[in-house]
């Protein structure tokens, strides 16, 4: 075989790789991403029906319910927040470990008909003074925290912060 | 007094990597034998520096000098000694020294071992690695100095975080940086034969050691990392496309292609450009995994303390070496011509497939990886790519890759033909077959999960097939095939093995596929049915552990009312520190892991309180880790074959390299 006709076939390969390998990433991408939420975004703009995203802003104080079924699975419920709107949320499994009321939290799922967000998973997972950035970006849309005005307040104060305008 | 020794010595190392990184270059570019015969001994010194300065991080640690801001904001005096030790190692910059240590004490096995390597490749080697070396020190001293004391000193430390207390934990790091900073001394020979402008066998024979042991430790690190997730964090599964997972496997990827493309060059001397770019691209991934983990830049389990300035010097770094090593690719690649030739169906052309494909996976793993970094930046939005992605946009890519690989070592070098090897593979086909609809019509398996186990078992029995044909079984009387089985090249053993090992674990991928899953909340003496077992709570009680308080749940397992296994589930709340964490209790027998998880205790629906429980039934979960293993040592057998050892092919290298 000579050089050139070589080099045809392994370009040829190459082409065929990249090329599928852009297909694959595309048509993946087409209904597997998921996008992130807060509360006020849903109030605004309702999501597509039955697709999956995330849902982030703060555990309301005093929402969380554990008792009760959903589905015939032990549920538990609670309301997630950015100050402005509310999501009420259920979700059936383990919660993490650092999931607490008044703490940022992010939720995966989908959005009931009747508004209750279903979640499949509950994501809490950092230490008590860690903000998700989705969830501290939520909050500086809905006003509660001015980047102008220095670093964010500890975590554990904002579930009683109120609006600043 | 010690810190302050500790913060000296890493200056001290500073200067010799700078050193390192000009004179002997520069001797290799002016033919200086005296400048190039420096880089050895700069680069011992270094190694002692730094391992100096690790030692005072570590005695800082040991002693619990909370004078040292580091000490105290990651150990406390409570602590184990094991986890003071590993705490050394477990942040930020403790684990940027321990970078730093693990790439000197390569440079020194380099200069040590390289007593062969012609002396302007040995120098401008280490020169290269003396440049990677000045960055990562330049970051510590600037961005995170592990020495910085606090005035007053508190009492006592802060750092007691009971997740990472933990074997597993304490082994993650360094066996991830010791695969990392292997890349670094590939990138090293790469970068110093672009300089070079020749890229020859006995280049090939120096880089396969290297990135050989730099991928058994990868692979075990990724193994270990994969185990703590499954046992640690309580969720059930073993591999979450988080981000910091992909930043460990894309280096993989890259690395595993680098490995297979080594041995073309080796043998027959092609495929040479390809590989000194996947050199650098194994290198640029590691660094890229260094950055997104460090950074911060992206949401994983991992929580980092994440901080800007690091970030983005970690960035420059990255970008001063990739963008260097590159631009000095794009110079002189063109003057390194292809010698083997080869036909497409040919062990080298299977090769060339792996490569592709495996290309091809890393492609889509960094897209998924970074396209919430980059639509952040650019649109502002938040999205996040979740497994579903991962699941459906890989798995087309490793079916043909998983098929391919059974084959690929059956073929002969420079020219094959397909015919013998599917000839010679057939009872492979059949086994797999077999498994697939067994899987599929008895056990009631999905399609995904039944063509897993007829892959995994393609794997194995190719990987047999490859030894049994060597050994010439068939031909030959038993006894003589056993001699010659025994007399194989050790390389050729660790490739069945390794291959071997990959089947293994996607058999464990496969079982995972069935995994099950039942949440049930249930009051004491109350009992259900899951996976064939009856699981009854027995009750949950108070238990009082060294340094903390725990809630634990005894759920007995049965089976026909025999008793199988007690398992244990708590949740453990640690008064300093002010955390939770929950213990899973897994109790396997090889071939299933049962899996139960403490949820929180309520009041139920009559008013008695009630236990949420997550209970799994996880088949062949234990082959995922077994098998990591199993790849890793068929990397650690091929790293002891005789060839890796014999000088004499690098010796006639040298001579010919001498003038040079």
């Amino acid at each position: 075989m000579t050089r050139k006709r070589r080099r045809l076939y392994v370009l040829l390969l190459c082409g065929l790789g990249i090329g599928s390998a852009a297909a694959l990433t595309l048509t993946a991408f087409q209904d597997n991403l998921v996008f992130f939420r807060s509360p006020s975004d849903i109030a605004a703009e309702r999501p597509p029906e039955g697709r999956a995203f995330r849902l982030g802003g703060l555990v309301e104080a005093g929402s969380v319910e554990r008792h009760g079924a959903y589905d015939g699975r032990p549920a538990i419920r609670f309301r997630v927040t950015d100050g402005q709107h509310t999501v009420p949320v259920v979700f059936t499994g383990v919660l993490p470990d650092l999931f607490r009321e008044g703490q940022g939290v992010v939720t995966q799922g989908i959005l009931g008909t009747d508004g209750v967000f279903r979640a499949r998973e509950v994501l809490a997972r950092h230490d008590e003074t860690y903000m998700p950035p989705e969830v501290a970006d939520a909050l500086k849309r809905a006003g509660h925290w001015d980047p102008a005005q220095g670093a964010p307040p500890p975590a554990a104060e904002w579930n009683t912060a109120r609006p600043r305008s | 007094m010690i810190p302050e020794l500790g913060h000296f010595a890493l200056i001290l190392a500073l200067m010799l990597a700078l050193a390192q990184s000009v004179l002997p270059l520069w001797g290799a570019q002016a033919r200086d034998a005296r400048l190039m015969e420096s880089g050895p001994p700069l680069a011992l010194a270094q190694m002692v520096a730094v391992g100096a300065a690790f030692a005072a991080l570590l005695w800082a640690f040991v002693t619990n000098d909370t004078t040292v801001s580091n000490v105290v904001a990651n150990s406390h005096s409570a602590k184990p000694m094991i986890f003071k030790l590993s705490g050394a190692w477990g942040n930020h910059e403790g684990s940027m020294v321990l970078w730093v240590l693990v790439l000197a004490l390569c440079s020194a096995a380099v200069a040590g071992f390289g007593r062969d390597l012609p002396s302007a490749l040995r120098a401008r080697v280490l020169a290269v690695l003396g440049m990677i070396s000045t960055g990562f020190l330049l970051f510590i001293l600037a961005t995170s100095n592990p020495f910085d004391r606090v005035w007053p000193p508190p009492l006592d430390g802060q750092g007691l975080n009971p997740l990472l207390q933990d074997i597993g934990l304490a082994l993650h790091p360094p066996l991830l940086y010791l695969g990392y900073v292997g890349y670094a001394v590939t990138f090293a020979f790469a970068v110093a034969a672009l300089i070079e402008g020749r890229v020859d066998a006995a280049w090939g024979r120096w880089v396969r050691p290297w990135s050989l042991a730099a991928w058994s430790f990868l692979t075990l690190g990724i193994g270990l990392g994969s185990w703590w997730a499954y046992y640690e964090l309580g969720w059930g599964g073993y591999w979450f496309w988080d981000p910091v997972e992909n930043a460990s496997l894309l280096p993989w990827l890259a690395g595993t292609a680098l490995l297979h493309s080594a041995v073309v060059v080796e043998k027959r001397e092609a495929l040479k450009i390809w590989t000194v770019l996947l050199a650098l691209l194994a290198f640029a991934l590691s660094l890229l995994g260094t950055f997104l983990v460090r950074s911060g830049v992206l949401n994983s389990v991992h929580a980092f303390a994440s901080d800007p300035a690091r970030g983005v010097f970690i960035l420059v770094l990255l970008g001063i070496y990739i963008a260097g090593a590159f631009a000095l690719f794009a110079f002189r690649a063109p003057a390194m011509a292809p010698q083997g030739v080869f036909a497409p169906v040919s062990r080298e052309g299977g090769i060339v497939l792996n490569n592709l494909l495996l290309c091809s996976l890393c492609a889509v793993v960094l897209v998924g990886t970074l396209y919430p970094l980059f639509l952040d930046l650019l649109a502002g939005r938040m999205i996040s790519v979740g497994p579903p992605f991962f699941n459906l946009a890989t798995l087309p890519l490793a079916l043909p890759l998983a098929m391919a690989m059974a084959a690929g070592p059956l073929l002969a070098w420079k020219r094959a033909a397909l015919w013998p090897v599917i000839q010679r593979l057939w009872w492979a086909a059949a086994l797999a077959l077999l498994a697939f609809l067994l899987a599929m019509f008895l056990a009631g398996a999905p399609v995904m999960p039944a063509l897993g186990f007829a892959i995994g078992l393609w794997l194995i029995a190719g990987a047999a097939t490859d030894i049994l044909d060597r050994s010439g079984l068939g031909r030959t009387g038993i006894g003589n095939a056993l001699r010659r089985a025994g007399g194989l090249p050790r390389a050729a053993w660790g490739a069945a093995i390794a291959h071997a090992g990959v089947g293994v674990t996607v058999l464990g991928i496969a079982g995972m596929g069935m995994a099950t899953e039942k949440l049930i909340a249930l009051t004491p003496g109350a009992s259900t049915e899951f996976a064939g077992y009856e699981w009854r709570l027995e009750g949950v009680r108070d238990f009082q552990g060294a340094n903390y308080t725990a809630r634990r749940a005894t759920v007995t397992v049965l089976r026909d009312g025999r008793t199988v296994q007690v398992m244990e589930p708590s949740k453990r709340f640690f008064p300093i520190g002010r955390t939770t964490t929950t213990e899973t209790a897994i109790r396997t027998n090889g071939l299933r892991d049962l899996y139960a998880v403490l949820g929180e205790e309520r009041d139920g629906a009559d008013g008695r309180r009630e236990a949420v429980l997550r209970l799994h039934y996880n088949l062949l979960a234990p082959f995922l880790w077994i098998g990591s293993l199993i790849m890793a040592l068929g990397g650690g057998l091929s790293l002891t074959d005789r060839r890796m050892r014999v000088a004499a092919p690098a010796r006639r290298a040298a001579a010919q390299g001498a003038p040079a």
